[in-house]
């Protein structure tokens, strides 16, 4: 009880604006909301604050008004110049859709794994899906296909094959008894990525010029997002979310240890592996779209598990809404801070999550059992 | 344990427990690493009745409990639970007849013991069941029975020993099973807490529930046991009525000549006591 209050003023205490401002009283309204309508307003917020900001710095009620001219069947004058309409309806608004996708994404599929393993530094690419992932890139990088598929290439086609072919494995090599023992999964996970990046490295230091973008790839971005891409990847996001969101409940069962689920109706096996399965998918589209971004899946799910409690039922909406507004900040601050040069997103979390995950380990008791 | 739930919930209890025991384990032998653990045991458990599991570490008593609920392969015999082979029952079923009780269960610390209590619902929830104000309310019941109405808002990680021993049970009570299996429940209390933990027992037996009780003192399983089965290394020693059991020949075998069986100097019932005098 005292640390969850603990931790929501440290919440608020860090989105406290200038007293006064529109900004403070919109925070202020915010706190009467529930948690579900207040991650949803900040994610507006953030979308919407993300579309103003870029080369052509667009005041958010002109983006607001060719946002709405833009919805079929709604005739409203925008009021602004026809390049500024194509900047935020075909280059801001593809961006900011994806980034929030794969934060989404990320979010939800690391707190499932978390829930699943019982382990709080479980996140969505510990059973390799991030380095299958990378080695199918490399190998699409540096082949000769160069024939478009789905419209944007090869690479994520590969990527997402790699991907979940690595997770398909380590399955096979983790269920040897018939059981799925954590630990095992776990080091089957680790034993793959590690021959497996160094596959991938091997491809990097042999490629020459050719390969470089395989380090794009690695480092995550969303330079290259289009509706394409959203539109590819959004069947697979929907058909793991329904299938975590099921069992949401019985992970909260699992919470207890597995010999305890057992014993109170739990199928521990069938839950873990059709948990694990949703979720790596999940994870295997989001890096398909964007490369390897890490720490989303980490840190997000952790935080929400700190402030909002342990019921999955809220747990997992609230990771996704707030992976949303967290990538969807990272890359704008990504795209923006060093304007015309643009930083790899996957770098920019890392450089923000590390030092925000160590605080909460220095302010909180963060459980690991 | 019906008693103090709500009404309703007495229509959907299980058949009459007079049909067959609830537990029914018949000259089992579980192996574990092809080291022989239990070997040709059989125990029964019927309906209001206490049987304590007794006998030195290593004898295979947490082992029964786990084989009782499927956690553990059965080499030879078979289980049956409330008339059913163990095979016959999905882990759902199993769990509406039985609940059990580890020694050392496991749960995040900043779980409430209202929420671990309602978690004792789940064999009794659909999938994507959310949990129905009956299933609130039996959770309260359970709460209350086990005696943490007052610690309902607490998180586990803020519990002593025994208050924590007493959320789980309330977890187990809210299965609303038939039988109970208790893993030591008595362990690292002080001695008033025993007492108290037993007497909850009592009461569960007192109003139909079966109990099986691993239980280390042998004088708290003669005072609170209706039947002991006293195991040693994996084979039934000695079962039965407790002043048949705690005799001073099989105690001395099986524990030393650190402890002796007195008579208690009023009822005649056997004390366990150390051979060392103090004081």
């Amino acid at each position: 009880m005292n640390r969850e209050r603990v931790g929501a003023r440290a919440v608020e205490g860090a989105l406290d604006p200038i007293p006064g401002s529109a900004v403070a009283r919109a925070v202020e309204a915010l706190r009467g909301l529930g948690p579900g309508s207040a991650a949803l307003a900040l994610l507006a917020a953030v979308a919407l604050l993300a579309l103003t900001q870029g080369a052509a710095a667009i005041p958010p009620q002109t983006v607001l008004r060719v946002l709405l001219d833009a919805l079929p069947l709604i005739e409203v004058d925008a009021n602004a110049p026809a390049t500024w309409e194509r900047i935020i309806v075909d280059i801001r608004l593809p961006r900011v859709i994806a980034a929030g996708v794969v934060g989404a994404a990320l979010a939800y599929s690391g707190a499932s794994y978390q829930g699943v393993f019982r382990n709080p530094l479980a996140g969505p690419f510990l059973l390799g899906v991030a380095s299958g992932a990378a080695l199918g890139a490399a190998i699409a990088i540096i082949s000769p296909l160069r024939v478009d598929a789905y419209g944007f290439g090869w690479v994520p086609v590969f990527a997402f094959a790699g991907a979940l072919l690595t997770v398909l494995l380590v399955y096979l090599l983790a269920t040897g008894s018939g059981r799925l023992d954590n630990v095992t999964l776990i080091l089957a996970g680790v034993a793959l990525s590690a021959v497996f990046g160094a596959a991938t490295a091997f491809i990097l230091l042999t490629g020459g010029e050719e390969a470089r973008p395989i380090f794009s790839f690695l480092f995550g971005g969303f330079n290259t997002a289009s509706w394409e891409r959203v539109v590819w990847a959004a069947p697979y996001l929907a058909v793991g979310a329904v299938f975590v969101a099921v069992y949401a409940r019985t992970m909260n069962v699992l919470q207890l240890d597995e010999e305890q689920a057992a014993q109170l109706g739990v199928d521990v096996t069938r839950t873990k592996l059709i948990v694990l399965a949703a979720a790596s998918l999940m994870a295997a589209t989001a890096v398909a779209i964007a490369g390897v971004i890490g720490f989303v899946g980490l840190l997000v799910p952790h935080a929400v598990r700190l402030v909002f409690g342990t019921d999955h039922r809220r747990l997992l909406p609230l990771s996704a809404l707030f992976g949303a507004s967290f990538l969807i900040a990272v890359d704008t601050f990504a795209r923006t801070v060093l304007a015309p040069q643009e930083l790899p997103v996957g770098v920019m979390t890392a450089l923000i999550g590390g030092p925000f995950f160590l605080w909460l380990l220095r302010t909180r008791r963060v459980e690991v059992s | 344990m019906a008693a103090t739930a709500p009404a309703a919930s007495s229509a959907r209890r299980p058949p009459a427990p007079t049909a067959a025991p609830l537990l029914e384990a018949r000259e089992i032998g579980v192996e574990i690493d092809s080291n022989a653990i239990l070997d040709d045991v059989s125990i029964e458990v019927g309906a209001g009745e206490i049987v304590g599991l007794v006998g030195p570490n290593g004898a295979g008593k947490s082992t029964l409990l786990r084989a009782a609920t499927g956690l553990v392969p059965l080499r030879a015999g078979r289980i049956h639970v409330g008339g059913n082979a163990l095979d016959d029952l999905s882990r759902g079923e199993l769990a509406r007849r039985v609940a059990v009780v580890q020694q050392l269960p496991e749960a995040p610390a900043t779980l409430s013991v209202r929420q671990l209590a309602l978690l004792g619902r789940h064999p009794h929830l659909r999938l994507l069941a959310r949990e129905s104000s009956r299933d609130h309310a039996i959770a309260e019941a359970a709460l209350r029975q086990a005696g943490c109405s007052e610690l309902a808002g607490r998180e586990l990680g803020t519990l002593s020993g025994g208050e924590r021993r007493r959320a789980f049970i309330a977890r187990a009570l809210a299965q609303q099973a038939p039988l109970l299996l208790l893993d030591e429940p008595t362990a690292n209390l002080d001695a008033g807490a025993q007492h108290e933990m037993l007497e909850l027992v009592a009461d569960l037996a007192s109003s139909g529930t079966g109990v099986l009780l691993v239980v280390h003192d042998l004088t708290l399983a003669i005072a609170y046991c209706d039947r002991l089965v006293l195991l040693d290394r994996g084979r039934v020693a000695a079962s039965g009525a407790p002043r048949d059991v705690i005799t001073p020949e099989l105690v001395g075998r099986l524990y030393g000549n650190s402890v002796s069986v007195v008579a208690h100097p009023l009822t005649g019932a056997p004390l366990v006591l150390p051979s060392r005098l103090g004081g």
